[in-house]
């Protein structure tokens, strides 16, 4: 698997997330992502950095286009934020610790083709994601 | 921020988004919408986003929290020109919305609502009779 282009964002405020879905456009055009991959790509990757500024403060995200069979979008969350004590809850539909619609982390798993989520207590969660144009 | 115009037609508020918002926007948007319905008696909320290229979580709740003060003050929510994408997405992601009906443009939203509005003046005029 090829990395074609790569690039890092921070996540510090909200004015970034638009400045993330801009870059996840830019690429997505660059590989000719169909509009509904796009949409639901943008839409993961919004519920993912909201939950960094959210939960962990701040992080950053890294966004490549890969190349193998397929062409894809990759997008790395990462954050060193006070992580998430049980992952297996936090995946479920309707958890959450803040009383809002806990559909962010299921929801994105379900909108892409690949998801990983890895977090540790104190030390801060990864979440990576990506959408092949097949 | 820029506020998000809530415009006044009859007993209708008409609100377009026009881009991706802020999500200060948005519940300075639900705040307004609120006070507007506290105020004055309105029938009906129109909600175009036509122009909204993804609707998240955050967002959906936003449009859900509109739609249920709406109807508590007595007025329907409808939500015009969501995206096919846009409305796929939703599903996928989990976020319903219940309380909230959707047309395909804004002049089909115009258009449920004069029906609406007739259907009654219809029915109050025969219940005089
Ligand atoms: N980056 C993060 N750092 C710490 N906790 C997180 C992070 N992302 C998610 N969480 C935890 O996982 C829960 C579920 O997240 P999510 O599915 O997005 O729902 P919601 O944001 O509506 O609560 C959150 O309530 C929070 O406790
Ligand atoms: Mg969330």
């Amino acid at each position: 698997m090829e990395v074609l282009k790569s690039k890092t964002l921070k996540i510090s405020e909200e004015k970034d997330l638009l400045n993330i879905r801009g870059l996840i456009r830019e690429y997505a055009g660059e590989i000719g992502l169909p509009e509904i991959y796009k949409v639901k790509l943008l839409t993961a990757t919004s519920e993912i950095a909201r939950n960094v500024l959210k939960y962990a403060v701040s992080g950053r995200m890294t966004i490549r286009i890969l190349s193998d069979i397929y062409k894809g979008i990759e997008v790395i969350c990462e954050d060193n934020g006070k992580g998430i004590a049980d992952v297996d809850s936090a995946m479920k539909k309707g958890f959450s610790t803040s009383g809002s619609l806990g559909l962010g982390l299921p929801g994105a798993k379900s909108l892409v083709h690949v998801f990983h989520i890895d977090s540790k207590l104190s030390v801060g969660t990864r979440v990576r994601l990506i959408v092949w144009r097949k | 921020m820029e506020k998000i115009p809530v415009l006044k037609i009859g007993n209708l508020l008409l609100i377009s988004i026009q881009t991706d918002i802020y999500d200060s926007q948005g519940l300075q948007l639900q705040d307004d919408i609120a006070n507007l319905l506290q105020r004055h008696s309105f029938r009906g909320v129109i909600l175009d986003i036509s122009s909204l290229s993804i609707v998240d979580s955050f967002m959906g709740k936003i449009i859900n929290n509109i739609a249920s003060i709406s109807l508590v003050m007595g007025a329907e929510t409808v939500v015009s020109g969501m995206q096919p994408a846009v409305a796929i997405t939703l599903v996928e992601l989990g976020l319903e919305m219940p309380n909230v009906k959707t047309t395909l443009s804004l002049e089909k939203a115009i258009q449920f609502f004069n029906e609406k509005f007739n259907r009654e003046t219809d029915q109050d005029g025969s219940s005089q009779e």
